[in-house]
C-alpha cells in the first residue's frame, strides 16, 4: 500500500510532477505550503493581539485610544487588502528606516518574512477587533457586573469572566478570519513572496502542468481548510460547555 | 417575637454596619435620588420597599457603588468612604476592599455561566480573597448543602432552574463570608412557584442574626423578616420605622395608596 503510494510520485507516474526532488516540484511545493502557514498563523496570531488591545481599547478605553482604534479600523477594512498589502510593503520598512536613520543608526533589509507577517497581521488585527468588540459586547453584562460587585480588580474581570466568555462568542468569527488570513496570504505572491500560490504559478509556469498545480494547490488549501475547522470546532465545544444545546430543540 | 424594649436595648449597642448618609443620585439631568440617609446596625435587616422607579435598586447599588454617588456619605464599619467632590470615589482599591465585604444578589442572578456553580462559589475567594482551594471547597460543600443544592455542585448555572440559581447565586454571596448582604429583588425574576424556596433561604439568613439590605416586592416577607422598613418615593424616603408600625399603620397617603396597590 505505502509502497503503491510512493511509486505514484516517481518520475513518469501521475503525481511524478510532485516528487522531492527535481525534476519533480515536491519540496519546492511544499517549502511554498510551510511559509503559506508561517505566514498564516503569524499573521493571525499578531492579528489577535492586536485584535484583544482594540477591541477592549475601543470598548473601555478614553476618547483619544477609541478614536484612534477607530480610524484603524475603518481605514484598513475599507480599502481593498492588496492595496494595503502593497503599502504597507513599501511603507513599513521604509517608516522604520527612516526612525532608524533619525536615530543615527544604519538602514537595515528586514527579513522578507517578517515584513509579510506584519503587513498581512495588521490588516487581520482591524477585522479581529471587530469580531472580538462584537463577542465582548454579547457577554451578559450582569454577569460582569457581579465580578465586580464581588471586589475582582478590573483585569482579573476581564481575564476571568468577560474574556472566557468572549472567547465563546467570537469563535465563529475568529474561524472565519483564520480561514480569510489563510487565503490571503496567496495575495502576498504580488510582492513576491515564495507562498504556496506563487511557488505554484512558478511550476505550472516551467512544467505547463496548469492544472494539475493549481488542482495540487487548491487540495492542499481545502486540506488546511477542513484541519483547521476541526479545531476550531473543538474549542468551541469547549468554550460552550455551560450553555444548553441549540440543536435538539423542538423547531 | 421578643420584647420591643429589649430589642431596642441590644439595637443601641449593636455597632453600626452601614450608614448612608444624605444620598445624591442623578442620572445626567434625572435626580433619582434626592437625599436619602440609612443605618444598618450590625444584625438589622432593611427592607427597601417603593414602586418601580422610585430608586430602590440605585440606592442600593449604590452601597457599593455599582453606582456612582452624585454626593453623600457612605460609610461601611467604621470606614468612611473617600469620595471626591463629584461623589464618585477617591480611592479604587478602597471600593474593591469594600466591595469584597458585601455580599450582593442580584434580581437575574447572575451567576457566571462558564464556571460550574462549585466553580462560582470558589470563585472570588480562591482568586480574589486568597482562600486555599481545598478549604473554599470544603466552605462551598457547606454552603450549597444549606440552601438544597449539594447535587448540583458540578452543574452548569444554565441547567438548573431559576430558584436554584437563585439559591446558588445567594451561597456565591455567603462563600466571601460578607459583612452584609444586599439583596435586589431577589425573587422577581421567578416564577411564583420558585418564589418561596428562596425565599427561605433568606429567612434562615435573618434567623441567624445577618446584616442584610433587601429590596422587595414581597411586601408580606419584608414584613416578617425586617427590623426596619423604608418606603421610598420619587427618590425621597417618604416613611420609615418597624414594620408592625408601616405595615400596620402608615401615616402617609402614598405608603397607604402603595400597600393598596401591592395587596
Ligand atoms: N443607568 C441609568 N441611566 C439612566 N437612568 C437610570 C439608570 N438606572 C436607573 N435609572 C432611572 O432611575 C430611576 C430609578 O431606577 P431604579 O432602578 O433605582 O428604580 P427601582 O425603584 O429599583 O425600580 P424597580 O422596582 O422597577 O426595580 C428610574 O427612573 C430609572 O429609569
Ligand atoms: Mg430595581
Amino acid at each position: 500500500m505505502l509502497a503503491y503510494l510512493t511509486s505514484l510520485f516517481e518520475p513518469g507516474h501521475a503525481l511524478g510532477l510532485l516528487a522531492w526532488s527535481p525534476p519533480g516540484w515536491g519540496q519546492v511545493f511544499l517549502t511554498g505550503l510551510l511559509r503559506t502557514m508561517e505566514i498564516s498563523v503569524g499573521a493571525y496570531t499578531m492579528g489577535l493581539v492586536i485584535g484583544v488591545i482594540g477591541a477592549f481599547g475601543k470598548l473601555y478605553g478614553g476618547e483619544v485610544i477609541r478614536d484612534l482604534f477607530s480610524i484603524y479600523t475603518t481605514v484598513v477594512r475599507a480599502v481593498p487588502e492588496l492595496v494595503e498589502i502593497l503599502i504597507l510593503f513599501y511603507a513599513v520598512p521604509n517608516v522604520i528606516n527612516q526612525v532608524l536613520v533619525s536615530m543615527g543608526h544604519d538602514r537595515i533589509t528586514l527579513p522578507q518574512l517578517l515584513v509579510g507577517i506584519t503587513v498581512l497581521g495588521v490588516v487581520v488585527g482591524a477585522y479581529m477587533t471587530e469580531v472580538l468588540r462584537g463577542a465582548i459586547l454579547a457577554v451578559p453584562h450582569g454577569q460582569i457586573e457581579a465580578a465586580r460587585a464581588y471586589g475582582m480588580p478590573p483585569a482579573m474581570v476581564a481575564r476571568r469572566v468577560t474574556m472566557p466568555q468572549m472567547l465563546m462568542n467570537a469563535l465563529p468569527g475568529m474561524s472565519n478570519l483564520w480561514l480569510n488570513t489563510n487565503k490571503d496570504t496567496a495575495l502576498l505572491a504580488v510582492i513576491g513572496f515564495n507562498e504556496l500560490t506563487l511557488t505554484t504559478a512558478q511550476a505550472a509556469g516551467s512544467t505547463k502542468a496548469y492544472f494539475f498545480f493549481f488542482f495540487a494547490a487548491g487540495v492542499l488549501y481545502m486540506i488546511i481548510s477542513i484541519l483547521s475547522g476541526r479545531v476550531f470546532a473543538f474549542f468551541e465545544r469547549r468554550s460552550r460547555k455551560g450553555q444548553p444545546q441549540i440543536r435538539g430543540g423542538v423547531i | 417575637m421578643p420584647d420591643a424594649s429589649i430589642q431596642g436595648g441590644a439595637a443601641a449597642k449593636r455597632p453600626d454596619a452601614i450608614r448612608i448618609e444624605n444620598l445624591h443620585k442623578s442620572f445626567g439631568p434625572l435626580e433619582v435620588l434626592k437625599g436619602v440617609s440609612l443605618t444598618a446596625r450590625e444584625g438589622d435587616v432593611v427592607a427597601i420597599i417603593g414602586g418601580s422607579g422610585s430608586g430602590k435598586s440605585t440606592m442600593l447599588r449604590c452601597i457599593n457603588f455599582l453606582e456612582t454617588p452624585t454626593s453623600g456619605r457612605i460609610t461601611i464599619g467604621s470606614e468612611e468612604i473617600a469620595l471626591k467632590p463629584d461623589g464618585s470615589p477617591a480611592n479604587r482599591k478602597q471600593i474593591e476592599q469594600l466591595r469584597r465585604s458585601l455580599g450582593m444578589v442580584f434580581q437575574n442572578f447572575n451567576l457566571w455561566s462558564h464556571r460550574t456553580v462549585m466553580e462560582n462559589l470558589i470563585e472570588v475567594p480562591v482568586h480574589v480573597l486568597g482562600v486555599p482551594k481545598a478549604e473554599a471547597i470544603a466552605r462551598a460543600e457547606k454552603l450549597l448543602a444549606r440552601v438544597g443544592l449539594a447535587e448540583k455542585a458540578d452543574v452548569y448555572p444554565a441547567f438548573m432552574s431559576g430558584g436554584q440559581q437563585q439559591r446558588a447565586a445567594i451561597a456565591r454571596a455567603l462563600a466571601i463570608e460578607p459583612r452584609a448582604m444586599l439583596f435586589d429583588e431577589p425573587t422577581s425574576a421567578l416564577d411564583p412557584e420558585l418564589v418561596g424556596e428562596v425565599l427561605n433561604v433568606i429567612r434562615g439568613l435573618a434567623d441567624e442574626g445577618r446584616t442584610m439590605i433587601l429590596v422587595t416586592h414581597e411586601m408580606k416577607f419584608a414584613r416578617e423578616v425586617s427590623s426596619h422598613v423604608i418606603y421610598l418615593h420619587n427618590g425621597v424616603i417618604e416613611e420609615e420605622g418597624p414594620p408592625e408600625q408601616l405595615f400596620g399603620d402608615p401615616k402617609s397617603e402614598r405608603l397607604k395608596q402603595f400597600l393598596k396597590s401591592v395587596a
